[in-house]
């Protein structure tokens, strides 16, 4: 790693002061991607603003009809939430299927949703439950805020606060590990919302990162089942293709996953 | 260069770090407390799992300077007046170790395995919960014995401590 300057505010707008006013800085949140990414030498940041001290960024909130997680939530917390379990117990499922049990204390929401790396869990769960990810400054709908690999709607400087789920009237998530480590090769997060409309988001699979399969929800629509999907494929062309899995490979797998999220509707334990 | 203040295994410890400095090399080079392992360096071994204000984590992914007024407990700080604790014991009559690289991490793993589930373990659950710790031996048999073997003199202590 190359020689940086650690800063720990406590405020947002010392954050995004320290942010402006410094050379080459990088928010820090958990750690779990951009410390091995600055050990690599891959990245350089002369400044490291820490933001997980910062209030705004912590705790759970449940209403009637929301999740609400502040951004330096860890995934195990998320796991462990009886109010989360209680109201969309796949998106617990998710957060403690990330990693293994220390990375999951360490790493946060807001890092993962921040990076928007393609192989991550949370942005499946942010595009299909409708969420809002809230930010220093503004609100962005997920439809507007992914944006392809590793890229969001996030400015440079703008600080992900926490983010806004819709309680569905159900859910489910299932993915393809890669056996070595254990990144989704292929995941898929279906959503039935209350008002019935249903999203279906992949992620570890798509070559522009994660994205909605409106021709399953199309299909779901119709027929809320894993049956209504036994004849649907993808086209490959949209897939990653890499040593790990070709890009063919892959579409089958986005087409499995999304059967077994449907058959695993409600449920916390990921396959 | 920061000024830092962690409690390590119970003594707190002030050094002078470059901000860089990862807390497994604080606690390595700058304590000289080397029970601590770095096996692979990318997050995923687990050779370097130790407690941060009680929970496991891999400290070769965690900057020293962000541990600032933290709580650490190492392999060093585990065994009490001389006495190992359980889970080193169970390793130990389990033979739960081949060359030893991974037992401190191992170890580290299952003590915190332990005190979430408070005891109450299956082999299924040691085996997934110990994903993040490789053992390049693949000596796993005998570390899920030891597991299952100190989960078991947990829920029986703690069974006593109840009556």
């Amino acid at each position: 790693m190359y020689a940086t300057t650690y800063h720990k505010p406590k405020t947002l707008a010392e954050a995004v002061d320290l942010y402006t006013n410094s050379d080459e800085p990088s928010y820090l949140s958990g750690g779990h991607t951009l410390i091995p990414t600055l050990k690599s030498r891959l990245a350089a940041p002369a400044h490291l603003i820490d933001v997980r001290n910062i209030p705004e960024l912590s705790g759970i909130e449940v209403t009637a009809d929301k999740v609400i997680i502040g951004s330096a939530t860890k995934h195990a917390v998320v796991a462990a939430s009886k109010e989360i379990k209680a109201v969309i117990p796949a998106l617990a499922g998710l957060a403690g299927s990330i990693g293994d049990v220390q990375v999951r204390h360490m790493g946060t929401i807001g890092g993962s949703t921040a990076n928007n790396d393609p192989a991550a869990d949370y942005p499946a769960a942010v595009l299909s439950l409708d969420a809002i990810v809230h930010t220093d400054r503004r609100k962005i709908p997920a439809k507007d805020y992914f944006q392809g690999l590793y890229t969001t709607a996030l400015e440079p400087g703008e600080i992900l606060v926490r983010v806004e789920f819709s309680i569905p009237e159900i859910a489910g998530y299932a993915k393809f590990r890669n056996p070595a480590s254990r990144y989704s090769m292929a995941a898929s997060f279906v959503s039935k919302h209350r008002d019935g409309h249903i999203r279906v988001a992949i992620t570890g699979a798509g070559n522009e990162g994660v994205f909605r399969w409106t021709e399953a929800e199309e299909l779901l629509t119709e027929n809320f089942s894993a049956e209504a999907l036994e004849s649907l494929t993808i086209d490959p062309s949209r897939m990653m293709g890499d040593m790990h899995a070709p890009a063919d490979y892959r579409a089958h797998l986005v087409a499995v996953m999304t059967r077994r999220a449907v058959q695993n509707l409600g449920g916390t334990h990921i396959l | 260069m920061s000024r830092i203040t962690i409690t390590v295994n119970g003594t707190p410890q002030t050094r002078e770090v470059e901000d860089r400095t990862l807390l497994v090399q604080f606690i390595r080079e700058h304590l000289g407390l080397t029970g601590t392992h770095v096996g692979c360096d990318t997050t995923q071994c687990g050779a370097c799992t130790i407690h941060l204000d009680g929970v496991a984590v891999k400290s070769c992914t965690v900057l020293a300077v962000a541990a600032d007024g933290s709580k650490v407990t190492t392999i060093e700080g585990l065994a009490e007046g001389g006495k190992l604790h359980d889970v080193q014991q169970a390793f130990r009559e389990h033979h739960g170790l081949q060359c030893g690289y991974c037992t401190p991490g191992m170890i580290m793993a299952s003590v915190d395995m332990i005190r979430r589930h408070d005891g109450m373990l299956d082999e299924h659950t040691v085996r997934h919960e110990l994903e993040g710790n490789i053992c390049r031996c693949t000596g796993y048999h005998n570390i899920v014995k030891a597991v299952l073997d100190a989960a078991e003199k947990h829920r029986a202590a703690h069974a006593v401590a109840a009556e």
